[in-house]
């Protein structure tokens, strides 16, 4: 059943020198669900989702950003600050970001190395092990990343996404440099691994967000506005007639 | 061999390389046959290897001084090049006061520095080490510096949001990022290196390769002065594929290069 607890919300607005990206937006992500925001490139959804995974973005944020107060409680660092977004979300983008010099196990484990963590390194060992079955990846985990095809790549990125094992996991047009089959492939089963995760998807692909959204919003210039998902839940399948119609509904509102 | 690799990482084929070697002491040996020039002002290739034979062990004895200059100079150059590049990243205060000076400082003629450097260091290895390291510093920090600030923003963001302290963050990403950058100044410090060391043995010296052609020269001994010139090429060529070898295979490591 799906949950009606807040995961993360945020409200306010973003401007660059003078140029007013959003105003007055309020928008939330349910916990335990996904959450897709459709928009055209260059309106600012790639910014609002730096914004909340408290990275760079060269501009002035003027409001708030909430996650769930339980999530804090449950991170084991918490004397890095409680108020650090940086500590309840995990971050995946566009492109895989994989390191070239790291195998693919290395990969998955770079929170690990990057925090110094190797005094968990035999949990952590199990949990490398049972993420490369669940992203298919068995008999690849000591290639390096040029060995790999563009799929593969985003599979690593995705166990990687996944070893954070945090509550909010935001998802910056991760499939979009994928060829259309591939990309099917992944969004079933980034679908399937994050089940139970809080997920912020951005992506510009209407199809994309009539799949796989449990919540959709649509940003364009004027703002971010709540829109209708069919009603089965999801992942949907893409040819079915629901979709199609959604899916239309989508790009006419995209055009307009 | 493709026209798109950088010249200094072209391998050299030993065997057009022997080619054009031969070609041009054939070449050399007929102009000195047919102008008759003098023995002292260009001796033959003949009598260049007659003379490589003739003073094999002094000429070993001086050309062994003169590496461990250009090693330990590039060892140390190097390192040192590093380290100002990795603080002047940690630390934006660090950059503005000393970026301007590290520039403005290359103006300054190395070898103008050399007599003061024998005077501060003596006439033994320190000054010529010391040129070494100045030559060499420069091209090492500034490529290495640069590579460190190009590491791709996604990276930068991917270990920010996975709270990898500011340290962290230079040595487990930036650090082997920048790897073929240094590898590039490591190749380019290689071809600096030997200058800085004769350089410095020709304004003061009791040893070297450098000081030997100077006494080579001094007694007319131009044979000699030649054989010492080989030698030195001989001994560059060697360090530059060793250097080649180690920078590839660290270019290989950092996934430059597969």
């Amino acid at each position: 059943m799906q949950s009606t607890l807040v995961g993360l919300s945020i409200t306010g607005s973003f401007q660059r020198d003078t140029n007013i990206l959003f105003s007055d937006i309020s928008f939330e992500l349910k916990q335990g669900c996904w959450t897709c925001l459709l928009g055209p490139s260059g309106v600012g959804k790639s910014t609002l989702l730096r914004l909340l995974a408290g990275l760079s973005t060269g501009g002035q944020f003027d409001g708030q950003i909430r996650t769930n107060p339980e999530f804090i409680a449950t991170d084991t660092d918490v004397n890095q600050g409680a108020n650090n977004i940086a500590n309840v979300i995990s971050y995946m983008a566009q492109t895989d970001l994989l390191f070239p010099w790291l195998d693919v196990r290395q990969n998955i484990m770079l929170g690990q190395r990057l925090r110094h963590e190797n005094n968990t390194a035999h949990y952590s060992k199990k949990t490398v092990d049972r993420l490369i079955d669940q992203v298919g990846l068995g008999a690849h985990e000591y290639k390096r990343p040029h060995q790999l095809s563009g799929g593969m790549r985003q599979r690593v990125a995705l166990a990687r996404t996944l070893m954070e094992d945090q509550p909010i996991v935001l998802l910056d047009e991760p499939f979009s440099a994928l060829d259309a089959r591939t990309r099917d492939d992944m969004q079933s089963l980034a679908f399937d691994v994050l089940k139970d995760k809080t997920v912020l998807l951005v992506t510009h692909d209407p199809t994309e967000a009539v799949r796989l959204a449990h919540h959709l919003f649509v940003m364009t210039h004027d703002g971010i506005h709540s829109h209708q998902t069919p009603p089965n839940l999801p992942p949907r399948s893409v040819e079915h007639p629901k979709t199609l119609t959604a899916q239309a509904t989508l790009l006419r509102v995209l055009k307009s | 061999m493709t026209s798109d690799t950088p010249v200094s990482k072209q391998k050299i084929n030993v065997r057009d390389l022997a080619v054009s070697v031969l070609i041009i002491l054939i070449g050399w040996q007929l102009v000195v046959w047919v102008t008759e020039v003098p023995r002292y002002i260009l001796p033959g290739p003949l009598a260049v290897a007659e003379a490589l034979f003739k003073y094999s062990d002094l000429l070993a004895m001086h050309a062994w001084v003169t590496a461990i200059e250009v090693v330990v100079g590039l060892i140390f150059g190097t390192l040192l090049g590093m380290a100002t590049a990795m603080y002047l990243t940690m630390s934006a205060t660090a950059t503005r006061y000393m970026m301007p000076i590290l520039v403005i400082s290359q103006t300054v003629p190395v070898f103008a520095l050399a007599p003061i450097l024998t005077l501060w260091f003596g006439y033994g290895l320190g000054s010529k080490i010391a040129m070494t390291i100045l030559i060499i510093y420069f091209p090492v920090a500034s490529s290495f510096l640069d590579g460190l600030r190009a590491t791709p923003k996604g990276f930068l963001d991917l270990a920010q949001s996975m709270r990898a302290t500011k340290f962290n963050t230079l040595i487990r990403v930036r650090l082997p990022a920048a790897l073929p950058s240094l590898s590039s100044g490591i190749r380019l410090a290689t071809v600096y290196a030997p200058i800085g060391a004769i350089i410095g043995e020709w304004v003061g010296a009791s040893q070297g390769l450098g000081y030997l052609m100077l006494l080579a020269n001094g007694r007319v001994k131009i044979d000699l002065m030649f054989a010492a010139l080989v030698t030195l090429c001989i001994f560059t060529l060697l360090l530059r594929a060793v250097t080649n070898a180690l920078c590839n295979r660290l270019d290989h490591w950092a996934g430059q290069s597969h």
